[in-house]
């Protein structure tokens, strides 16, 4: 009972809740969409905790999304053990960059007057699950040799049978505990998503790249230029 | 040719007094917030100096505006690949120390303080923590310590000044310093739409306005490292970046804005000049001892025939080339040559421009130990200048003299010839003589005159119609926008979860 609950009932809420209320919020609330960047009441420790954060953050997104989408190439990459060690190093080193990252920040925001003051009780919780994930994560890769391998024949299956509406979740409900907890923190951590500042990542400026350099916009020509909208 | 309008401006350094009216003005009116408290939109610096933030002006450490490269201009610290790189952490981007922590006073307790043998006092609160604390900067530190060797020494355009001129000016018998008000230029280029990568900074079309859209903005702060003048702001409480906005509720109902309308030594000039769009990147990228003639050469006579046609076909209203061929700032910049951008060489082409002052240029110290005002070769005394024309350079020519010797060469004889004029003291013919030297007629003396000393409110302020209501039927139902100044945030602004 509390399995299907977790496992076959709180995707669907989380998903649910992600896309209603980051639709909802961007439209209504657009103001309310920023990075809240902290560097301008404290710059220098900001660059231990921030870079290594998101680096790693951002390595291990695309080292799960890969995982997620091509399976079977991943299970034959690791067939030979040198690209297996590989792999693993891999995904350890960018798990330890996030870890030492979110030390770093929270210990600088514990560590400044300015920035406490500048703290909301989202921003607690949203360190809170991203440490959860991120130890037992790093348990995980540590504890239960090789993750790549196992990652891409449980969760993997798993999560292809919740997008297609019929959760098999005897794929994952005798799976070590450390990994129960890290996948019902990710579905929390999607649940929780658009309450929080994470919403920046959504809005991460892709089309900078190839927008002109000057942008000018004009009140009386067109409706379609007017900004924001 | 591709005709445009912009609000420009003109600011006569030599009547300004320091008073920072103008600060307190755009203070009360528009930063008076949590978050902004640290920011002045419109700030006064003592020069020599190192302003506000401290030390602006030195791009090695902020690396604002573009940079000449082979193949064109180049944000130098963001844009599209560093920006990417530095996103997580910024390495110019200026931090709260370099502005000052704001604070107010604990005045409570000069009421609530328990009887006792010492008078209570007020100590200083942080406006961030709402904690005591130490004040060690504030808005304006180093006002008229010029000569300081704690703040004036480190001001970045005395880099090629000579030994001997440095020396000099930090004599205490010959300090001389001059108030540099600043606001946003407003610029034909700006560096800091060129580096938002959220498109959340934009140029206003009709009126070239330089605005950032509150509800687009990320907080990816490049804007702020990217402005060479340091005219974007980060508002640490609600997580979104500001800068002066022109007061633009106030100019779309015909109202001078705020800093403008208060300023007691009428400085300040306001006006529409037409500008060929085309041209922009072309004049971005020349040299930089000819950067302030080609960015003078963009601005285009609001009387020629071709112009006003190719206006009337880009959609330019007839109000506003009749304004532009009223505007103070087509006088003062083109016609008269008298006022010069401040920094051009970080090719933003900045529309603010600014008259340099001729106040601290006369008295020489001579040999007897008496200031010296008399000079064989009137206007040549501009060489020997108090203030090293280089510095004057540094600033207002992109590196180069001429234009700003020029422009007070011409001032210096207008002087000289309303000096002949009114008290009679000096001959007619010499006074002549001179203004024809600095390349201008006894016409164009006395419209200089009027417009510098007698400066008429309405001469001063010539703003067109800025034909809002038109703008608003096209985009709102007009009813609904019935009362409405064309602000976009209508609910109070909240930090984001
Ligand atoms: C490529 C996409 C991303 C971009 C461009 C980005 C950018 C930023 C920026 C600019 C900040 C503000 C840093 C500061 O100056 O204080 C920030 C903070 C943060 N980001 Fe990201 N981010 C991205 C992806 C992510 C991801 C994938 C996560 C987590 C799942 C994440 C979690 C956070 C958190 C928790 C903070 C707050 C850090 C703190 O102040 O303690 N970001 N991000
Ligand atoms: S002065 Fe700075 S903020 Fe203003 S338009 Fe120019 S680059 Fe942008
Ligand atoms: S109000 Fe005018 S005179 Fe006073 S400081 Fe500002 S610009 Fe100068």
């Amino acid at each position: 009972m509390l399995n299907t609950l977790l496992f076959a009932v709180l995707p669907y809420v989380a998903v649910v809740l992600f896309l209603l209320v980051s639709i909802h919020r961007y439209r209504k609330e657009p103001f309310t969409f920023s990075s809240l960047s902290s560097q301008f009441l404290e710059s220098r420790q900001l660059f231990w905790g921030s870079v290594p954060f998101h680096i790693g953050l951002v390595l291990l997104f695309f080292g799960h999304l890969i995982g997620f989408l091509f399976p079977s190439q991943v299970t034959m990459w690791n067939g030979v053990p040198v690209r297996l060690f590989i792999l693993e190093a891999s995904g350890l080193i960018a798990g330890l960059l996030t870890l030492v990252g979110l030390v770093g920040l929270i210990v600088r925001r514990l560590g400044s007057a300015r920035l406490r003051i500048n703290t909301s009780s989202t921003d607690i919780g949203v360190y809170l699950v991203l440490m959860v994930q991120i130890v037992t994560g790093l348990w995980i890769a540590l504890g239960y040799r090789w993750g790549s391998a196992w990652y891409t024949h449980t969760a993997v299956p798993y999560l292809w049978s919740v997008a297609r509406f019929a959760p098999e979740i005897e794929r994952v409900v005798e799976l070590p505990l450390v990994a129960r907890i890290h996948i019902v923190g990710a579905w929390t951590f999607v649940g929780l998503f658009s309450f929080t500042r994470l919403v920046h990542l959504l809005v991460a400026p892709v089309p900078y790249l190839w927008r002109p350099v000057q942008l000018v916009i004009w009140n009386r020509e067109r409706r379609h230029r007017r900004p924001g909208n | 040719m591709d005709v445009r309008a912009q609000v420009s401006m003109v600011f006569h350094l030599d009547k300004c007094i320091g008073c920072h009216t103008c600060s307190v003005a755009c203070k009360n009116v528009w930063t008076d917030r949590r978050g902004a408290e640290y920011m002045w939109w419109n700030n006064v610096e003592t020069k020599p100096g190192t302003g506000y933030p401290t030390g602006w002006e030195d791009q090695s450490k902020y690396k604002g505006g573009f940079e000449k490269k082979e193949d064109g201009l180049e944000l130098r610290a963001v844009g599209k690949v560093r920006g990417a790189l530095t996103v997580f952490h910024n390495p110019n981007f200026p931090v709260i120390d370099d502005y000052y922590e704001p604070f107010t006073f604990d005045y409570q307790n000069l009421f609530d303080a328990k009887e006792g043998a010492d008078q209570p006092i007020a100590r200083p609160v942080s406006m961030i923590t709402g904690k005591p604390m130490e004040i060690e900067s504030g808005p304006n530190w180093d006002d008229d310590l010029a000569g300081s060797k704690h703040y004036a020494a480190h001001d970045p355009n005395l880099a090629n000044v000579s030994a001997e001129e440095r020396e000099a000016l930090f004599d205490i018998e010959r300090l001389v310093f001059f108030y540099l008000p600043r606001i946003c230029n407003h610029c034909l280029n700006p560096s800091c739409v060129a580096a938002c990568p959220s498109g959340a900074l934009y140029k206003r079309g009709e009126d070239g306005i330089v605005l950032l859209n509150q509800e687009r903005c990320r907080a990816w702060r490049f804007c702020v490292t990217a402005c060479p003048y340091k005219k974007t702001y980060f508002n640490w409480s609600t997580g979104k970046s500001e800068k002066c906005i022109l007061c633009y509720p106030r100019l779309e109902s015909g109202q001078a804005p705020a800093c403008f309308h208060s300023c007691v030594g009428r400085i300040r000039y306001l006006g529409m000049v037409l500008y060929d769009a085309d041209r922009i990147e072309q004049v971005a990228q020349t040299e930089d001892h000819d950067l302030v003639d080609a960015q003078r050469s963009l601005i285009l006579d609001p009387n020629d025939p071709k112009v006003i046609a190719d206006a009337k076909r880009n959609g330019i209203s007839d109000d506003v080339i009749a304004s532009a061929q009223r505007s103070p700032v087509y006088r003062y910049v083109i016609e008269w040559g008298l006022a010069l951008p401040l920094h051009a060489e970080h090719r933003t082409l900045p529309m603010l421009f600014y008259v340099p002052p001729l106040l601290p240029v006369m008295a020489q110290k001579s040999e007897n130990g008496h200031y010296d005002t008399t000079h064989d070769d009137f206007l040549g005394s501009i060489d020997q200048y108090r203030l090293p024309l280089q510095y004057m350079a540094s600033m207002f020519g992109a590196g180069n003299e001429a234009p700003v010797r020029y422009a007070l060469r011409k001032q210096l004889a207008v002087r000289y010839y309303r000096r002949a004029v009114t008290t009679g003291d000096i001959p007619q013919e010499q006074a002549d003589r001179l203004l024809k030297e600095a390349g201008c007629t006894p016409e164009e003396a006395d419209r200089i005159y009027h417009l510098t000393a007698l400066a008429p409110f309405d001469d001063r302020f010539v703003i067109p119609p800025m034909h809002r209501e038109e703008a608003i039927e096209m985009l709102d139902e007009p009813l609904e926008a019935k009362g409405f100044a064309g602000m976009g945030i209508r609910k109070r602004p909240e930090r984001g979860a």
